[in-house]
Formats: structure tokens, C-alpha cells, sequence
């Protein structure tokens, strides 16, 4: 088998599918001419962020990784979301695939948009560290370049 | 896992049939002689070698001194390719121009690049929509240093059939040898070497119900490749290496049984592959790939908007159904594949690909319960998918 027990777990069973209605941050990274777009729905209550939820067009690894950030994120701080990387995700699901490993990048890259999103919302400044490489393009996907 | 497992892959590769291991297994144990030795103790090996080739020959309409066993369709694609190149190059052509087209296989195509690398010029034809090479294409192609064609006989991922006989004809005209990779044909469908007017056919013997590690390249006479492989001289010195005895004759075994029930086979999977092809090309933004009638029996293949290729196989393998897909993230590379791309389909369509193949022990309940579980995988992507709008049914994407 391709992937961890873990992947396959959070891949046949991902946690938090689906969309909030008044959300209050929403990023999309990816593309489809890659084949994998994610799209992450922050509630945030204070500096918490109290609901996630996602959508993923994509791979097996696609999906858990996605799967697995917005558990990782869910009841953390804005502070603490903001240091997830991708290596931790990998790292959750016991390892990727090296040729998967850009999976894990994105999902740490749309909870970074949806989070900038928050800030956009609200009319503050974006912090530095939320910015993504192709923030001007309408899907980043700088995993694939 | 709680289902039954349904194999819908047999362009992947097929179990060994009863009839070729039955052959195959007194060449482990009892006849193992090495068939170059002199004793009579390995003359039942070199007999059998030799009934295996005859057998194998008749079933293309070859002679059998126009086979020659490699250890698959990839050594025989790779030899004929620079095996011409060499032959050339030995009559003192050291570049020359080769036509192919853009949905060979990568035995095919990864050897044709090599050859480019080395200072030959390879022109890729084009396919249409639906796969087919156009034969007026390949004749507008040839240049006075055409030293070869390679067209395949059916391709592996959308199962169109090539207009070979016609390429062979154009060929033949012209005076330029024609290979065919017809890995996916062999077995599958009827294959006349003679009346596809093709100098070099390969074909390998897992792809109809042989073992794994055998093939052979068909070279029509008096046509002789430089060997690929140098050593003991094996093959008439064109191949050498001890022969795998047990793989020919598993191989040419599997290859009569398939020759002789192929017509009423054909019927059936026919049948079952339409009855796919009905059941889910129907489905909202999904599509066959591939010819809809010039297609090899048992392979449907499909692409379905808003879902990726890759996560369709994991869920349909967790309900028990082996397939395949074309998609990126089902190989290392992050294209989809070049069959699907020089379909004319978009990126995002392709990653969406779908490809079922049935085979000898497919009954019609495994195709019934197939046509039950994919519809309901797709919707089931699609509604976690963010380029799928539920309400209106459709992909967010405008390509």
C-alpha cells in the first residue's frame, strides 16, 4: 500500500467535510490543472478558531492531509494555526510519499489563505507569515512550480 | 475488507491461466535442462521451445523462425526501435527520421527520446478526440530518411484500435519498416502479421494470460535486428540469455486458448464493456475516452469532471473493485496522462480518469455491482469537491 494506515484512515473517514455558511475566513489553494484545489472555512470566536471545515478536489493524500489540518487546527488560537507546517501534517499522518509531500503543503498553505482571508475581512493588515508565494494569482499552487 | 474482490484491470497485467502453468510447471522441476546444453536430458526444454515459438508464430500468422522470445513487450519495443536505428547506422545511416505517434506507450516513447538524444529526428503524429492515428497523416510524414514507423495495435489507456493494416499499407508502399507495439492487442484481438503488412510486432505474454517476464518481438523475414542483448548467442545470436523456457511455453499456451475461444469471448466482454460504457458515460460530466466502437472488448475507459483519478481508485479498491487511472497523482508526475492530454482533454477533465478492464472472470453481477459503486464514489467526491456546484449539478470550472 501507497500510503500509512493514518492516510487511509483520514482519507476513507476525513473529519470536517463540507462548508460554513457565514464563515469567517475562507482560502482556496491549488489548481485544477494540477489536480488539487483545497478550500478551508474558519469560525473564529476571539482569537480562537472554534469551527473548520474543508473541501478537497484531489488525491488520497489530498483529502487526509486536509483532513488531518483542520483537526490539528480546530480550538487552537489564531497564533498557534498560524505555526502549523506541512512537515507536521506529514508527520501526523506518519509520513507521505515523497512525491505526495506537496499535498501536505497545500493544506498548510489554504488554512495560511484562510486565514489571511480573516484578517482581510476584518480590514487589518495580513501578517507577513500569512502571505503565500502566488498570493496574487486567484489559486496558488506554488507546490506544483 | 468485507467485499469480494473484483478484478477490472486485466490491461494491467492477468492471472496465469490453468492451461499455461499446467504447461509451464514440468520446465521448473522435472525438464529444467538448459536448452543450449548437448545432452539429451535438455532436449525436452529446447523441443518444447520450439513448439512454443510454432505455436505462437501460427497464432499471429508468422513463421516460426520470425519470433524471437524476449523478457517482455518493454525489451521487445525498446529493441525494435534501436534495433533499427543500429541496423541503419550499420549501413552507414547514422541519423535518420522515426514517426510515431503521441499516445505510444513509454516503452515506445521513452525510447524514441533516447534515440532523438543520440541525433535521430522523431515526428509524434497527433491523435483525434477519440485516439485514432490518422493514416493520411503518417504517409504526409515520411521524408526520403524515414528509416522506421512505430504505430501501436491498441492503446493501453483509452483501448482504441489503430488502422494498422492501412498504416502497413502506407508503409509497405514506401519501402519503410513498421513496427507495432501491440502489447494490448495480442490475445485480444485477431492479429495477422501479414495482412497488417507490419516488419516487427511486440507483444508480451501477461497481458492474455501468460506469466510475467516474457515477450517476444516478431521480425518479419528477412529482416534481422542487431541484437540488443550480447552474450551467449541464444535466439540465432539476436538474444541471448538462457531462454526462459517455462515463460514461452506458459505464454504461447495462454496465447492458443485465447486465439481459439477469442470469438465467442469477444461477444461477451463486447457486451459487458457496452453495458459499462452505457451505465456510466451517462453520468453528468462524465465521458468515455477512446473510440466508441474501434475499441479493444474489454476496456471502458472514462473521465468524470470534479473528481480526481487517484481518490476514485482508493475508494473503489476499499469496496473491492481493481481499476486504474491516468490521473497524476496515480503515478510520481504531476502531468496526467499523455494519452488523456493528446485526447484533447483538459488537465483538470484528465486527472478525472477512470479505466476499467475486464477480463476471462468478469460474470455480469461483478460488471452490475461495478455500475452500482462507481456512480455513488463520484457523487460522493464531487460533494466534498470545491470545483463541484451541488445545486446546479455541474464543475465550478469554465475550460
Amino acid at each position: 500500500m501507497l500510503y500509512s494506515d493514518k492516510v487511509m484512515d483520514h482519507f476513507e473517514h476525513p473529519r470536517n467535510v463540507g462548508e460554513i455558511a457565514e464563515a469567517d475566513g475562507v482560502g482556496q489553494v491549488g489548481n485544477p490543472k494540477c489536480g488539487d484545489i483545497m478550500k478551508m472555512y474558519l469560525k473564529i470566536d476571539g482569537d480562537v478558531i472554534t469551527d473548520v471545515k474543508f473541501k478537497t478536489f484531489g488525491c488520497g493524500s489530498a483529502i487526509a492531509t486536509s483532513s488531518m489540518a483542520t483537526e490539528m487546527i480546530k480550538g487552537k488560537t489564531i497564533a498557534e494555526a498560524m505555526t502549523l507546517t506541512n512537515a507536521a501534517v506529514a508527520e501526523a499522518l506518519d509520513g507521505l510519499p515523497a512525491h505526495k509531500m506537496h499535498c501536505s503543503v497545500l493544506a498548510e498553505e489554504a488554512i495560511k489563505a484562510a486565514l489571511a482571508d480573516y484578517y482581510r475581512r476584518k480590514g487589518e493588515e495580513v501578517p507577513a507569515e500569512l502571505r503565500l508565494p502566488c498570493e496574487e494569482e486567484e489559486h496558488c499552487c506554488s507546490a506544483c512550480h | 475488507m468485507s467485499h469480494p474482490m473484483i478484478y477490472a484491470d486485466h490491461a494491467a497485467t492477468t492471472a496465469v491461466t490453468d492451461t499455461a502453468l499446467n504447461a509451464m510447471l514440468p520446465h521448473f522441476t522435472a525438464a529444467y535442462g538448459n536448452p543450449s546444453s548437448l545432452y539429451r536430458f535438455a532436449q525436452e526444454g529446447k523441443t518444447a521451445l520450439e513448439q512454443a515459438r510454432a505455436q505462437l508464430a501460427s497464432c499471429l500468422n508468422a513463421r516460426p523462425e520470425e519470433i524471437y522470445f524476449t523478457s517482455g513487450g518493454t525489451e521487445a519495443d525498446n529493441w525494435a526501435l534501436r534495433g533499427v536505428a543500429e541496423l541503419m547506422a550499420l549501413k552507414g545511416k547514422s541519423t535518420g527520421h522515426i514517426i510515431t505517434t503521441a499516445i505510444e506507450h513509454h516503452a515506445v516513447l521513452h525510447t524514441a527520446q533516447y534515440l532523438e538524444k543520440k541525433g535521430y529526428e522523431v515526428t509524434y503524429l497527433p491523435v483525434d478526440r477519440d485516439g485514432l492515428v490518422d493514416p493520411a497523416a503518417v504517409e504526409q510524414a515520411i521524408r526520403p530518411d524515414t528509416i522506421l514507423i512505430s504505430v501501436m495495435a491498441a492503446n493501453n489507456e483509452i483501448g482504441t484500435i489503430q488502422p494498422i493494416q492501412e498504416i502497413g499499407a502506407i508503409a509497405r508502399a514506401n519501402k519503410i519498416l513498421f513496427h507495432t507495439d501491440a502489447v494490448q492487442a495480442v490475445g485480444h484481438i485477431p492479429v495477422d502479421v501479414e495482412e497488417w503488412q507490419v516488419d516487427l510486432l511486440s507483444l508480451s505474454g501477461h497481458k492474455f494470460g501468460g506469466p510475467k517476464g516474457i515477450g517476444a518481438l516478431y521480425m518479419k523475414k528477412p529482416l534481422r535486428l542487431p541484437p540488443l542483448i550480447q552474450g551467449g548467442g541464444q535466439e540465432k545470436g539476436r538474444r541471448s540469455g538462457t531462454e526462459n523456457v517455462p515463460g514461452a511455453v506458459g505464454m504461447a499456451a495462454a496465447l492458443q486458448e485465447a486465439a481459439e475461444g477469442m470469438e465467442a469471448e469477444n461477444v461477451r466482454l463486447a457486451a459487458l464493456r457496452d453495458k459499462l460504457i452505457d451505465g456510466l458515460s451517462v453520468l453528468p460530466y462524465a465521458r468515455l475516452t477512446g473510440h466508441p466502437t474501434r475499441r479493444l472488448p474489454g476496456t471502458a475507459s472514462f473521465v468524470f469532471e470534479g473528481v480526481e483519478g487517484e481518490a476514485l481508485l482508493l475508494h473503489l479498491d476499499a469496496k473491492g473493485i481493481c481499476a486504474s487511472s491516468g490521473s497524476a497523482c496515480s503515478s510520481a508526475s504531476l502531468d496526467p496522462s499523455h494519452v488523456l492530454l493528446s485526447i484533447g482533454l483538459p488537465h483538470a477533465i484528465a486527472h478525472g480518469s477512470l479505466r476499467l478492464s475486464l477480463g476471462a472472470k468478469n460474470p455480469e453481477e461483478e460488471v452490475d455491482y461495478i455500475l452500482e459503486q462507481v456512480p455513488a464514489v463520484v457523487s460522493y467526491l464531487r460533494e466534498m469537491s470545491p470545483v463541484w456546484d451541488k445545486e446546479a449539478g455541474k464543475p465550478t470550472w469554465e475550460l
